[in-house]
């Protein structure tokens, strides 16, 4: 009868969906490898963040173990707070120490966990108290060009004076210019 | 004078038509939505409509699908090969799928396949007398016809767009890795480690769910409203594929401004 | 008179302030055929469009077995309607839908049937329009007659105590018009139902019918009995009964004084 060849095309339409829907879940998705199993929150002070953004990964010898939830800036000690959802799978001594890496010269910005020997674990709701940095690349370069300056200080003034001013340079190609060559 | 005065006036007409239109098909939603329970009472109903909606809008989703997914590799693989980063290749397309091209060129072509279908049908139902002998036979055209329709088309859209995002995929590997070259593993890999299942699949799947209720109603109201004629039929159809195109990108645009913000 | 079961009471109806009816009264006794009669576009369908609850009367009110229709809630409407069958002009059979699922369809909304009683009601309604063979088709494959019939059957799927009919007879030939003036006195007697006909057909019309009303400028211009009628020497209803076409109803529209606008020029 028409009505059951009907059904059975309906069905095999709608089973084709979750096949494609389980597809993308499995092979294109991360749910494999992030999303699956429970997770604790920790938190963690900055001075400064530097590009990092929520749902950035958070790694440990570059295994991803977790995501950043979300990023305040404490009102009265002006300090981002981070905070880190870890899966619940590892567990991190309580003086592990949080860095803010760049995947790469210019890639994302990820946060690492360095393990540290503490017996005691991090636990839901924790704080972790060691904390560095984001690298920002232009403080990088006025640190480098300073200390250059400085070390040629003995050295004849019209020198110095092209130093700075090749390291001016280097400060106006901004890093979007250089992709674009 | 004149001509300013009555082009004013044109466009103010053209306006308040405009916001009549609007209103009577959110109207139509809303009785819809209310009436919806022969759909899913009798589900055999609705499940009639998946099969006039969706399957037979497959084949056109599914080769679509396939072409987008290898044209985006190629023009792809041009441009990332430039920076030597080839393999993420696989990112490329499949977050382009997922996330925008996946749900928006579906519900284009939905607009286009069965949305035409479902305004054709209702208008011809309207213009032959169909919907008024069911109204005098105490059967409300809304609940029998309508709501099936909508569900259906609710229904269907997000299986179409999540077939035709994988069938895209797929035909991006087809380029990437038999035709160009790029390595098999690095290329699943990649668009695992960036693709997320929540902020871009689910999205991508709301959207089209969204998409779905906008082109089914759409559809469904330029049927309810045409003109019993064949003239004004035939201009309903168009109009069905105008307007769901434009909402479809507007929608689009105000979904993804939400997600990314 | 026996009881009536519809009646029209000082009814007027207009769209947008153009009124099309002006206080309109007519009866519908229980088991009579009754014919209401006019030219193109004189409103008659829109009559039973109001005793179907589907417009609402401008002024007066249409009562179906003692309730007032237009006072109804949607519910009350579709309790009346349930008591009604209409056959459409063109028979506004579901064209998705086969003659057996077309004839089925009411049963299928309103009842609890099982299957195969549905199956013995269909093929009975069916076989008193004599189309019990064409039940398997698609109405797409069926003449314009055959079509009148299945949605003939179809009206009366649930024993209505009210037929109305839409032009039965427009764009029949003659036998399918014969079959369906037979088919309507006989299933109006069958089923002790009342018929009401809208037709603008004289010669059919006043073969069955038992009692006609006359629209025109949107008044009952005449009513009565087909041999009175006949024999009526009002102006307009020998008009219509021979179908003179000059007369009341003049040939020509409305229009400025012919000469006058020739010697102007047509603009």
């Amino acid at each position: 009868m028409e009505k059951t060849t009907i059904d059975l095309w309906v069905g095999i339409f709608v089973a084709m969906g979750f096949a494609a829907l389980l597809g993308l879940a499995m092979k294109v998705g991360n749910l494999t490898t992030t999303n699956i199993g429970e997770t604790y929150m920790v938190t963690a002070n900055f001075e400064n963040i530097g590009g990092l953004k929520p749902r950035a990964p958070i790694k440990s010898a570059g295994v991803v173990v977790g995501r950043v939830e979300g990023i305040k800036l404490d009102p009265k000690t002006y300090e981002a707070v981070v905070s880190l959802n870890i899966d619940k799978r590892f567990s991190f001594p309580k003086d592990t120490f949080a860095n803010i890496y760049t995947a790469g010269l210019l890639g994302e910005q990820y946060v690492g966990l360095e393990a540290g020997g503490d017996e005691n674990s991090l636990k839901n709701g924790d704080k972790i108290i060691q904390t560095q940095d984001a690298v920002v690349l232009e403080k990088l370069i006025s640190q480098f060009l300073y200390s250059k300056a400085t070390e040629n200080d003995d050295k004849p003034a019209n020198t110095a004076a092209t130093s700075t001013e090749t390291g001016a340079d280097a400060l106006d190609a901004s890093p979007l210019d250089k992709i674009g060559k | 004078m004149r001509k300013i005065e009555r082009l004013l006036k044109n466009l103010g007409a053209g306006f308040i038509n405009k916001m009549w239109r609007f209103g009577a098909g959110a109207r139509l939603f809303g009785l819809t939505l209310v009436s919806s329970g022969e759909s899913f009472r009798r589900f055999r109903l609705t499940i009639r409509e998946v099969y006039f909606t969706g399957v037979l809008s497959l084949i056109i989703i599914l080769v679509s699908a396939f072409f987008v997914g290898m044209v985006l590799a190629l023009q792809g693989y041009h441009t990332l090969q430039k920076y030597g980063s080839s393999e993420a290749i696989g990112v490329l397309v499949a977050l382009a799928l997922v996330r925008e091209l996946g749900p928006v060129v579906t519900a284009l072509l939905f607009a286009g396949r069965a949305g035409t279908a479902i305004t054709a049908e209702i208008g011809l139902m309207k213009a032959t007398e169909q919907l008024s002998a069911m109204e005098m036979m105490a059967v409300s055209p809304i609940a029998r016809v309508i709501a099936p329709r909508f569900w259906a088309g609710v229904i269907a859209m997000p299986i179409l767009a999540t077939l035709f995002t994988m069938m895209g995929i797929l035909g991006g590997y087809m380029v990437a890795v038999p035709l160009i070259g790029v390595d098999a593993g690095s290329f699943w890999s990649q668009m695992q480690a960036n693709v997320d299942w929540e902020y871009d699949i689910l999205n991508g799947v709301f959207k089209s769910l969204v998409f779905g209720v906008a082109c089914t109603m759409i559809a469904l109201f330029e049927g309810y409203d045409a003109p019993p004629t064949a003239e004004g039929v035939s201009r309903a159809t168009t109009r069905t594929v105008v307007t769901s195109s434009l909402a479809v990108l507007a929608l689009d645009f105000i979904l993804t401004a939400f997600m990314l913000g | 008179m026996a009881q009536s079961i519809v009646e029209i009471k000082d009814l007027s109806f207009g769209y947008k302030g153009k009124l099309l009816h002006h206080g309109i009264n007519m009866t519908f006794p229980k088991g009579k055929v009754i014919a209401i009669m006019g030219g193109s576009g004189s409103g008659k369908t829109t009559l039973l469009r109001l005793i179907g609850g589907q417009l609402k009367p401008t002024k007066g009110e249409v009562q179906v077995s003692g309730e007032i229709v237009h006072k109804q809630d949607r519910d009350g409407i579709y309790r009346l309607r349930r008591k009604m069958g209409m056959l459409f002009q063109h028979g506004a059979l579901f064209t998705d839908l086969s003659v057996f699922e077309n004839v089925a369809f009411p049963i299928r909304e309103h009842t609890d049937l099982p299957e195969s009683m549905i199956r013995d009601l269909v093929l009975m309604k069916l076989n008193a329009v004599g189309l019990r063979g064409a039940h398997a088709l698609r109405p797409t494959e069926l003449s314009g007659g055959m079509a009148r019939r299945v949605a003939l059957a179809r009206a009366i799927a649930l024993d209505p105590s009210i037929i109305m009919y839409d032009e039965p007879f427009a764009g029949l030939d003659p036998i399918s018009m014969a079959v369906i003036c037979d088919l309507i006195r006989s299933l109006n007697d069958a089923l002790g139902a009342t018929s009401i006909i809208v037709t603008h057909d004289v010669e059919e019309t006043f073969q069955f019918a038992d009692y006609v009303y006359f629209v025109a400028n949107g008044v009952v211009a005449a009513e009565g009995t087909p041999e009175d009628l006949r024999k009526s020497e009002m102006p307009f209803v020998h008009q219509f009964v021979h179908g003179e076409k000059d007369g009341p109803v003049p040939f020509h529209y409305a229009a400025p004084e012919y000469h006058a606008s020739l010697l102007r020029g047509a603009r």
